[in-house]
């Protein structure tokens, strides 16, 4: 293998990529993504029902932190590749629900994370001020500490969003779906062409969702509006955030 | 499992455990051979990576024009999933370990220079002064100022990156060298094989663990003046 090969394996993932019938066919890209989608979607939707209630109760009551941290700490450890063929030799069998409540688990960290810190670092000022204006408990939850926590929160999402869209890609080693399949098909026919057709489109997807997640929670979130890449100050760079940091997919 | 179905399968039928001590000594040698496979992508990955990333980190610190695009970079490295760095890279290298390899030392790298740039900056400028006050050179200043002073985010970076490093390591076993991802696959692969797959990941998650406490050792020896400190 060289440069040469490299060079031609790009020409002729451009090539796959611009034949329509690709994409058109049954079981071809357009399939692939759609059930990509849908896996991810349901993943992630899933993690919020479950993490998100939970994360405003320990943060509001300030309990659990230790827990919340450990998770996130001991998910960190634990090979996305390993959860997703350990629910595929369930009774669950493999396949798609299989490959979308190993996401969902997956994506329960970050969000958890977030929220529990968002509601946690909410101004006790602000929260008292709240209860001497006469806000029930609820109200201050949702009137007071909501919009405070929103950025965090959204980011939580986002995070685990991109992770998911990641991650999915790997649930085609255990035969669960999803555009990994190109590349894992690919590999098996040895056809370096169709292996970066699908590395181009599985790159431009997760990076796509977490352009299209960080514009929404832009536009969503109260108060100063500035998109997670741009920072005031950009000679700062922040530390890789200790808690909720993984690589996308490891 | 499966208690509708009145017929059994054969494949059902057969013992399918979760852990089989059996297993486990039976393959005793390519259960070692793989682990080994794991630990020296692990610490190469992690090496290479710091080794390229503490140039990149004091460079970007120089300017904040350089910064930027650091970040901007790091974060786009970041976001592609490691199958598709992997299918990249792959045909130039082959199906090689240096296919592997070359995928864990971009991720290691991103999270290395992040963190050793947050480590550089926060050294405080006055410090700084008063260090080149006393006559001290650059070389000197980095290694008996800058460093001591920036070694936990350095220890932070290197703690995450080597615990990622072993989890990412698995998705290896798409070009063959998964280390103990290839016991995860190879069970699936062997008609859903419980015991190999366990043993597959239980090793991963081992690894990590070990991994990380040895690194946490090695902070608690080279920082004796934060012991104490609750």
């Amino acid at each position: 293998m060289d440069a040469g090969a490299g060079v031609s394996a790009l020409g002729d993932a451009v090539v796959y990529l611009n034949d329509p019938f690709n994409w058109s066919r049954p079981g071809g890209i357009a399939d692939l993504l759609g059930q990509h989608l849908e896996i991810s979607g349901l993943a992630v939707a899933a993690a919020v029902v479950v993490a998100v209630p939970l994360g405003v109760l320990l943060g509001h009551t300030g309990r659990g932190g230790g827990f919340v941290i450990g998770l996130a700490n001991v998910s960190r450890a634990v090979p996305t590749l390993a959860l997703l063929t350990v629910f595929a030799v369930t009774p669950i069998g493999f396949g798609q629900t299989a490959t979308t409540i190993a996401l969902a688990l997956f994506a329960l960290p970050p969000v958890l994370t977030n929220t529990y810190v968002g509601f946690r670092g909410v101004d006790r000022d602000l929260v008292e001020a709240s209860r001497a204006m006469g806000m029930n408990a609820r109200q201050v939850v949702v009137k007071a500490e909501l919009p405070a926590a929103a950025p965090l929160l959204m980011t939580g999402i986002r995070t685990a969003a991109v992770q998911v869209v990641a991650t999915a890609t790997l649930a085609a080693l255990v035969a669960g779906g999803g555009l990994g399949e190109l590349i894992n098909l690919g590999f098996g026919q040895q056809d370096y062409g169709v292996v970066v057709a699908g590395a181009i489109l599985v790159a431009a997807l997760a990076v796509l969702t977490e352009l299209v997640l960080a514009v929404l929670a832009w536009a969503l979130t109260p108060g100063e509006k500035r998109l997670p890449w741009r920072r005031v100050r950009p000679a700062r760079l922040e530390p890789v955030d200790l808690v909720a940091a993984r690589v996308t997919d490891a | 499992m499966l208690g509708a179905t009145s017929s059994v399968l054969a494949v059902d039928a057969a013992p399918n455990p979760w852990f089989s001590s059996s297993y486990v000594s039976d393959n005793w040698s390519t259960i070692v051979h793989l682990t080994g496979e794991h630990v020296r992508l692990t610490v190469l990955a992690v090496v290479l990576g710091a080794v390229i990333a503490l140039p990149l980190a004091l460079l970007a610190r120089r300017s904040r024009y350089l910064a930027g695009p650091v970040l901007a970079l790091s974060t786009l490295v970041y976001t592609i999933p490691s199958l598709a760095m992997f299918a990249f890279v792959a045909p130039f290298t082959g199906l090689s370990t240096t296919t592997v390899l070359v995928g864990l030392v971009l991720y290691s790298l991103v999270i290395l220079v992040r963190n050793f740039l947050a480590g550089l900056q926060s050294v405080p400028e006055d410090v700084r002064e008063a260090a080149r006050g006393l006559g001290y050179g650059p070389a000197r200043l980095f290694w008996q100022v800058e460093l001591p002073l920036a070694l936990p985010s350095f220890m932070a970076g290197l703690r995450i990156a080597t615990v990622s490093t072993v989890a990412l390591v698995t998705v290896g076993v798409i070009v063959g060298h998964g280390g103990l991802g290839q016991l995860i696959t190879g069970g699936f692969n062997a008609n859903f094989y419980r015991a190999e797959i366990v043993t597959g990941a239980v090793g991963c998650v081992l690894l990590a663990l070990v991994a990380d406490l040895v690194l946490a050792g090695v902070e608690r020896s080279l920082t004796p003046w934060t012991r104490g400190r609750a």
